[in-house]
Formats: C-alpha cells, structure tokens, sequence
C-alpha cells in the first residue's frame, strides 16, 4: 500500500495499532488474537450486520411482537425468579458447607458441581421423567392439581438445576475467609442472632451473592438443553427465547430468528457488565 | 477450631439448616441423578447393553469422540497462549480482554449455533464461497466442531490465569537469564508450575465438548447416523419414546459427569497440598 500522506484519522487509529502490535508480536499473541477474531469478532459481526440490513422499524416490530415479548417474559422472569430462589437456598447451602459439620460432607460438597458437570440434555431427559405426573416427585404435587413438567414450573426447575452451581460457588469462597471472630464479638457486645446475621455476616456476603445470582440468571437465560426437554414448547406458556430463536431457523426465518438472537446477546452483554461491576464492589470487602 | 458458631447457640439451628440443604439438594440434584441410573436399568443390565451396542448409538458416541479428539487440543493451545498473554503482561484493555474471554459462557448456545449459520450457512458470509470449493459446514461435522469449539473456548484459559499470576514470571525469567529456549522455558518450567489448573481446564473442555447440546444442535440437523452426537441423540430418541435407549446414552455421559468431577477433587487436593 502506497503510504498515505494524510496523517491516519481516529478511527483507523486503534486498527492501525492493533496491526502494529501483531506484526511485532510473538506467537502466542498473534493464536490469542487470530482464534478470538476468528471465533467471537467475526460471528458475532455477521449477526450483528444480518441485523442492521432491516430497517429500524421491521426490527422492533419483530422483537416486540406478541410471541417474542411472552418468549422474553417466559425466559426473563422465570430465570429471575429461579436466580433469586437459588440465591436464598444457594446461600444455605453455601452457609452449611462452611460452617457445619455432617457426614458425608465431602461428597455433597462436590455434588454441588454435578449441574455443572451434567450435559443439559441428561438433565432436561431425567427432570422431565422426575417431574412428570407419574414421577417420583410429580406424582407428589399431581393430586394437588399442580404439574411441573411441560409447565413454566418445568423451566423453572431446569433453571433452578443449572444456576445453583453458580450460587454456592461465589458466596463459598467469601465466608469460609470470613472469621467467626467478628459475630461472635457482635455477640459479646449483645446483638441478637438476627442482628448478628443481618448487620454482621449479610453485609460482606451480599456482593457474592448477587455476583452468584448474576452468574446464575444469565446461566438461566441462554440455557436450552435442558428446558427444551422438560417443557412442552407451547407459545405464550412454556416457549423460551432459545427455543423461539431454533423454531425460526427450522423455518428458515433467519431474519426472525437473527432479530431475537440480537435481542438476547444484547441482554447477555448487559448481564456480563452487571457481573463485572458487582465482581469489583466485591473486590472492595476483601 | 471452634464448631458451633457463638450468636447461634449450639442447637437445633445446624440440624435446620444441614436439613434443608439435603432436602433442596435431593430435590433438584440427587433423586434425578439417581433416576439417570435407575431408569437405564430398570429392566436390567442385558437391555442396557444392547442399546449399548447398537448402530445408531455407536455412531453417535464415535461422533462425539471424534469432536472431542479435535476440539479439545485446539482449545488447549489456544487456552495456553491466551492465558500466558494476559497473565505475562500488563496493557490497557486487559479487562476487557478478560470479558471478552468469557464471552462463550454468557452468550447461549443457540445464539452461538445461529452466529455459524449466518457466517457459514449457505446464504451466509461464506456461504457461496464453500459452496464453490464444495465443503459443507452447516448441517455437517466442521459446522459442529466450530460449534462444540465456541462454547468450550474459555475453560482452559480461566483455570491457567489465576496459576499463572500466582506464581509470577520470577522462574521463567531466571531459566530464561540461564539460557533457556522459550520452549524449553515453557516445558520445564512453566508447565509443572500449570499443570493441575490445566489438567482441570481440559477436563472441562472435554466435558463440554462431549456434552454440548445446544449449539451443536443448531448447526448439526441432527441427521442420524451422520451429524448425532450422544447429547443429540438423548433427545433424539426421548422424542422418539425410546426411552430406554435415551437413558442408556445418558448413563454414559452421566459417568463423564462424575468422572470430572472426581478429577476436580483431586485437583483441588493437589493444589492444596502444594500450596
């Protein structure tokens, strides 16, 4: 390329130096740089681009429409609502490992990561079978009418599976280094158990906890696997996004498919912001 | 070590509390871990096998394998370079990059699997230009790798990034001060230092690859015998009410659930136990 006479303008300026910084790299950086463009820029380029030949207008009226908003308000508030639970009950859990002892400890404090571990198919295949009317725990709650396989309750229960993982993790690691030193001095000094837990041990614990529910929350958004199995995939009742976002490209409706993607990658980079910003308040107890 | 924690009396509060973990944990963990076992051999052990040696099954699990063989050192290699870029150097936009890491794990899979259609699907980016050259990668294997390539992207990468800061660039910088090559600074040195953090990632790479189910779906139009892998093939057959073969395959990707998970423990022991 013939040099420019013109002095490089601001936005070429950052490719320039991205460029410079390869050429006079080693390899390692030039394999980090090449497989994220290749993996992460460029996909995540081509939806975004797939997206912005609609005009404005078409694309609102495609991620606002009446399926797409019960799909949002399926996927949303059902991982909201399992995030907060686990939140609670993750916290519980977290709470026991650390500070109790019981038998057979180790083994369930490691089965806390088999969600984790478990491919989602297994997991929607057997919470399907263990929810369903006639199953060990549906055929509990069937007499009172309530069903919780191919129900929302069914997505919930995925959801609660596949986010508690992240719950018990974050909040574990902050109270085993938390000393029982300082209740038992809000003891001494004649706090109550409630005020001990409430002005002594939440405090530190809450930027771990909400960092656990953000981590499990956006868990529970993206998730498909599992869902997809142990719900019915009934609009306006059970259908999630990821679910909506498959049926359009079955149909070959990639535009419809592409709009919704965007929707939920968006929310998704929100979500990583979130986490990021609640990991350094986090930062700032320890 | 004190057990009982002071404001809460030694009382029934730890009873409470170990009670309604193992009731929550049953629940949404254990009675559908164990249901995976109890179903696959709920006629015995003789059917069990024979789904165990069918075709179809063994093509899935062939497939499967096969995406691992490939997808996994990749993102070994990838994760190493990426790690020791971001833990061996100090630059603006070091965060960020970080994020940017983490990116496969926050965006979902079918998003992912969508990412590769409009790129590589035939009215994609690349579409018309494979098509000349003939290679299909959408609804066949490459397409799966890329996929099953995506959503493990970072395994290894986070659990070598925390060793790697830890023990600091002191020992490299001697060997290399000694005389040493890169690479044999890297394999002497470097390494051993790594070892159980990148044992872990691999781990964690494998059973993602192995479980991936999402993404590959998208991308694999789940053709039998050609483009199933087990995870596929799970749901596949459930829809199919064969649910004994369903549960056969998720016996065996159950036990590689376990199995990291045992590697985990044994990691954490390791590391421990040097530290």
């Amino acid at each position: 390329m013939a040099p420019s006479t013109h002095p490089p303008t601001p936005e070429r300026l950052p490719f320039l130096k991205v460029w410079q910084f390869l050429s006079a790299s080693s390899w390692p950086w030039r394999v980090t740089i090449g497989y994220l463009f290749m993996m992460l820029v460029l996909p995540v380029t081509a939806m975004f681009l797939k997206a912005s030949q609609l005009p404005l207008n078409d694309f609102w009226k495609i991620a606002t429409s009446p399926i797409a908003l019960s799909t949002y308000d399926v996927t949303f508030t059902t991982a909201l609502i399992s995030a907060l639970f686990n939140g609670l009950f993750g916290t519980l859990i977290a709470w026991t490992l650390v500070r109790y002892d019981f038998p057979l400890k180790r083994i369930i404090e490691a089965s806390v990561d088999l969600p984790f571990a478990l491919p989602t198919s297994v997991a929607g295949l057997t919470l399907a079978t263990v929810y369903s009317d006639n199953g060990w725990v549906g055929s509990f709650v069937a007499p009172f009418g309530i069903k919780i396989a191919f129900t929302r309750l069914g997505v919930a229960i995925a959801m609660l599976f596949i986010s508690l993982p992240f719950v018990v993790r974050t909040v574990q690691p902050v109270l085993q280094e938390m000393e029982s030193d300082i209740e038992e001095a809000a003891w001494c000094l004649g706090a109550s158990p409630w005020q001990t837990f409430w002005h002594v041990v939440l405090p530190p614990l809450f930027p771990a906890i909400s960092t656990g529910v953000a981590l499990g929350f956006s868990r529970a958004v993206g998730e498909y696997g599992s869902t997809v199995i142990v719900a019915s995939n009934t609009p306006f009742k059970d259908l999630i996004a990821p679910v909506l976002i498959f049926q359009r490209l079955e149909q070959y409706d990639y535009v419809g498919a592409t709009v919704i993607g965007v929707v939920l990658l968006m929310i998704s980079l929100v979500i990583l912001l979130t986490i990021n910003v609640l990991q350094a308040w986090g930062r700032r107890y320890s | 070590m004190k057990k009982t924690t002071a404001p809460l009396k030694k009382s029934w509060v730890p009873t409470i509390f170990i009670g309604i973990t193992l009731l929550y944990l049953s629940l949404i963990v254990y009675i559908p871990a164990f249901n995976v076992f109890a179903q696959a051999f709920r006629k015995g052990a003789g059917p069990f096998f024979e789904n165990m040696t069918h075709p179809v099954f063994l093509d899935a699990v062939r497939l499967t394998v096969l995406l691992a063989l490939i997808a996994v050192p990749i993102n070994i290699v990838f994760g190493l370079c990426a790690a020791w870029a971001i833990a061996r150097h100090k630059f603006p936009g070091r965060a960020f990059l970080l994020s940017v890491l983490d990116l496969p794990f926050s965006i979902s899979p079918v998003v992912a699997g969508l990412m590769l259609v409009l790129l590589y699907g035939r009215n994609g980016w690349f579409g018309s230009a494979l098509e000349a050259v003939n290679i299909k990668v959408i609804f066949a294997f490459p397409g799966m790798l890329l996929a099953s390539m995506f959503v493990s992207m970072p395994f290894v990468a986070r659990e070598v990034i925390p060793i790697l800061e830890e023990t600091g660039a002191d020992q490299e910088e001697a060997a290399k001060t000694l005389g040493a090559s890169e690479w044999q600074t890297f394999w002497h040195i470097t390494l051993p230092n790594i070892r159980f953090g990148l044992l872990y990632g691999v781990i964690l790479t494998n059973a993602r690859v192995m479980g991936e189910f999402g993404a590959v779906s998208v991308v694999s139009g789940n053709i039998t015998r050609r483009t199933q892998t087990l995870s596929l093939y799970v749901e596949d057959t459930y829809r199919e009410y064969l649910t004994e073969a369903a549960y056969s395959a998720a016996v065996l990707l159950a036990c590689l659930a376990v199995v990291t998970l045992v590697v985990k423990e044994i990691v954490e022991r390791r590391t421990h136990q040097d530290g």
